[in-house]
């Protein structure tokens, strides 16, 4: 599907690089959205409800956003199952990032929870349902009551589809705000003028070939995550870390990338996700002696510890030989003993998953499975209205004018080190509707649109004319898969100081042939090589700002573990990482400890 | 493994051409994306799409050997060679496996797919039992892969006036849902020769779907409420 909307026609001459002048069209929109997943169209909802004019690019169609295939739920206190408030999922997300989470930021999003799921639900989400007509509710990893108490019931779910529900459930409803969509195009470039204030994005209709700037009097990032720079990941193809790069290379900072989610159950040899529902609904790991060893590592929480702690311990038992089959490569999660009915009404999709992938009816067979890289608790710095902030004149947080980011690629910080399973839709949820509610008011204030920069397109121009004219390149295939590789062996889930040290070196390698790539195909019709090539050059954006950020932090904090130093270092490291690609350049700011109305959570020892 | 590719390239091409290739794969090459990446990197100009790579987008239907289906959940092994694959029948070619889904989408949007309850929202969620919920079950699950509405006789005669398997299998999402209150509506709108009533049983819909949903039956009792409301 196509929309054009009415919209102004404006045609900047841009100087090309080889002399040729190129006329670029020119777009004008009162906000731009790039990115259609949950985050992206929860946004685009509140714009569009208030009538403003807005565009939202995405790579795919809409419902092929990355989104759909969460599975577990969304967390919420709304008490339906077991008793709960928002305090305790408070305490629990805080703890679950290791402290590293903005506990102000926290504070709002758990606060909003019940409202938002509840919205959700007046959208026609198809929620599961209990006997007394409420949203259905199960366990998830790191939840408790009463601060730290028994294990709470706190994920609102749709079987084990939620995230498919509610990204069609926003879509529709964006289909009756009638929301403009352009779909099947990629943003290229982030277009900010001299005083640093962004004005909306380049981007390339990938069905076309052209490239246009397209204007926005605030433009909201909500391009997902970058996991697909690891061999073994969950994520999907487009997951690539695009918001990232655009941001990188006009000179945004980004926040705690070494911080990375392994998931505990991806199916092995594959990566697909077995969501930790299984475990919620009472699914268990076992070794290869049919040991339940998460009674060792966390002797409470058991199999619903943190995701990293139960990655890191499946990872452990792997290293001391204790993994399953002949390569004692991957353990099993065992669910067969919840019987046939539970598996089918409530673990369909994994039970379909289990059959397709790993050959294993789990109604008789346990799964393989292997930690997979899942999350980016890192990415573009924002405060909780999903402004964009960094460090320029006064102080560490300064807004960038006109620029909002949310879902994945922000980084509000909620999650902190590690994330908790089902506070990812929630997170897109709360933050897409706090920053289209913040564009709505800044909208009102900036009247105007600011003048493009003659430049404008410059820079993503030259890219794509570089692609296209490059000689005797390098393999856009080869070079991905040297950069899976690296990362993979040198940036996992425990990782050493010399792995590390090198690690930084081999990417920078990568990154040095990912300039030089070429490209066979030279139409310019739907042309998948020049998306894939333009990809691979974000990829590198987020691999760089990883390993340097990894290489740094000389402590173990949430899902980041070094081996030379298993601890975690308060004194030294209760701050954000600011990765700045210019010079590769480090800068650190503060953990907002300080939360919004209640009494702060000190940092303290953290154990399941 | 031979395979046997649909290659069109308005940029460059007159007309389609079937482009045969002869490939290696790896262990780890089970499904038939797993080869099509695999191909891709030897030419890198066969388009396709794809995203999540298990089924759940919905992005790389297209039809192998005759049957339409998703290339990422059919495993390669037990695909009788060459593997023939064609873009997805019925709907205009962009290039490649890619179809234009222009028309398909448009059929999903007229039926309003969105919930229409006009009372002011309670302040927490609105009840449905369980037994209601179960109603929905065998049409949220819908990934609009378009598999079944280009399947379909009806749809490929009549796109633009007959809604199609996928369409009306949202239309029918909505009527169950006993939370939405355009019912009327909803059956005047499809109360007509064509959008409802191309529909002949064919049941091709049904055969291919790579979600296991049942479009025929979600059509018939749309039928079945039309006709309840005429008693």
């Amino acid at each position: 599907m196509k929309s054009y909307g009415i919209y102004e026609l404006n045609y900047a001459i841009c100087e090309f690089k080889h002399e040729i002048s190129v006329a670029i069209v020119r777009r004008k929109f009162d906000a731009v959205i790039v990115g259609a997943g949950g985050a992206g169209m929860r946004a685009a909802l509140q714009l569009s409800e208030a009538g403003l004019k807005v565009a939202v690019l995405s790579k795919v169609f809409p419902t092929r956003s990355h989104t759909v295939a969460a599975q577990g739920g969304i967390a919420a206190a709304l008490g339906n199952v077991t008793e709960d408030n928002w305090h305790w999922h408070m305490y629990d997300t805080v703890k679950g990032s290791d402290y590293l989470g903005d506990q102000d930021a926290i504070e709002f999003m758990c606060r909003q929870a019940s409202e938002v799921v509840y919205e959700l639900e007046h959208y026609g989400m198809p929620f599961d349902r209990l006997e007394n007509g409420k949203i259905y509710q199960r366990p998830f990893g790191g939840q408790s009551q009463n601060f730290g108490g028994a294990q709470a019931t706190r994920s609102c779910a749709a079987a084990d589809r939620t995230g498919h529900a509610m990204l069609h459930t926003l879509y529709q409803r964006n289909v009756q705000a009638n929301t403009q969509f352009f779909v099947e195009w990629m943003a290229l470039d982030l277009i900010r003028d001299e005083e640093g204030d962004v004005c909306g994005v380049t981007a390339l209709d990938i069905e076309t070939g052209e490239v246009m700037a397209l204007q926005a009097r605030a433009t909201l990032f909500a391009t997902g995550g970058g996991a697909r720079i690891f061999s073994a990941s969950t994520n999907a193809f487009i997951n690539t870390g695009d918001g990232l790069a655009m941001s990188a290379r006009a000179g945004v900072p980004l926040e705690d990338m070494e911080f990375w989610q392994f998931h505990p159950t991806g199916v092995y040899g594959v990566g697909v996700l077995i969501s930790e529902a299984v475990r919620g609904e009472g699914g268990y790991l076992l070794n290869k002696d049919g040991e339940r060893f998460m009674e060792r590592y966390a002797p409470n929480a058991k199999d619903l510890a943190s995701r990293d702690v139960v990655s890191r311990a499946l990872t452990t038992e792997l290293k001391e030989g204790r993994g399953c089959g002949r390569d004692a490569d991957y353990l099993l999660l065992k669910l067969d003993h919840l019987g046939a009915d539970v598996i089918k009404t409530r673990l369909p999709g994994i039970r379909e998953i289990a059959i397709k992938f790993a050959h294993a009816d789990p109604i008789h067979d346990p799964i393989p499975v292997v930690p997979t890289a899942h999350y980016m608790m890192g990415g573009i710095p924002t405060n909780f209205y999903g402004q964009v902030v960094a460090p320029y004149k006064t102080g560490p947080e300064e807004v960038v004018q006109g620029f909002y980011a949310v879902g994945e690629c922000a980084c509000v910080s909620v999650h902190g080190g590690n994330r908790l399973g089902t506070n990812s839709l929630l997170d897109i949820l709360v933050f897409g509707r706090a920053a289209g509610n913040r564009m709505i008011e800044d909208l009102k204030k900036n009247r105007h649109h600011k003048h493009l920069p003659a430049d404008a397109s410059d820079k993503a121009l030259a890219r794509l004319s570089r692609l296209n004219d490059q000689k005797d390149g390098e393999s856009v295939a080869q070079v991905g898969d040297l950069l899976r590789k690296t990362m993979q062996t040198h940036c996992g889930v425990f990782r050493f100081p010399d792995m590390l040290k090198q690690g930084v070196e081999k990417i920078g390698e990568v990154a040095e042939r990912a300039m030089r790539t070429e490209i066979k195909d030279k139409s310019r019709v739907f042309n998948t090589a020049r998306v894939e090539a333009l990809e691979l050059e974000n990829l590198v954006e987020v691999a760089v700002a990883t390993m340097v950020s990894a290489e740094a932090r000389t402590e173990s904090r949430g899902a980041h573990a070094r081996d030379d130093f298993p601890n975690r270092d308060d004194d030294r490291w209760l701050k954000h990482t600011l990765y700045f690609r210019e010079g590769q350049r480090l800068d650190y700011k503060p953990v907002r400890l300080k939360p919004l109305t209640v009494e702060s959570f000190p940092p303290k020892a953290r154990t399941y | 493994m031979r395979f046997s590719i649909y290659r069109f390239d308005p940029d460059k091409d007159e007309k389609p051409y079937m482009q045969d290739y002869d490939i290696a794969l790896e262990p780890a090459d089970r499904m038939l994306l797993d080869a099509l990446v695999r191909i891709k990197t030897v030419d890198d100009s066969l388009s396709l799409r794809r995203s999540c790579r298990e089924g759940v987008c919905g992005s790389d239907g297209m039809n192998i050997n005759g049957r339409n289906g998703l290339a990422c959940v059919t495993p390669v092994a037990g695909l009788k060679e060459p593997v023939e694959l064609r873009p997805l029948p019925g709907l205009p070619v962009i290039r490649d496996l890619i179809v234009d889904m222009t028309q398909f989408f448009k059929q999903y949007h007229s039926v309003k797919p969105y919930l229409i309850n006009n009372d002011p929202p309670p302040e927490t969620e609105r009840l449905q039992s369980p037994e209601e919920r179960a109603q929905l079950d065998g049409l949220y699950e819908c990934i609009l892969c378009a598999c079944c509405s280009t399947a379909c006789p009806s749809f490929w005669w009549n796109p633009d006036k007959f809604v199609g398997p996928a369409g009306l299998l949202q239309a029918y999402r909505f009527l169950a849902d006993s939370r939405d209150q355009a019912t009327a509506e909803r059956l005047d709108y499809l109360e007509d020769p064509y959008r409802l009533f191309r529909c002949h049983s064919i049941m091709n819909c049904v055969d291919v779907c790579p979600k296991d949903l049942n479009p025929t039956r979600a059509i018939g009792r749309i039928k079945d409420m039309m006709v309840k409301r005429t008693v």
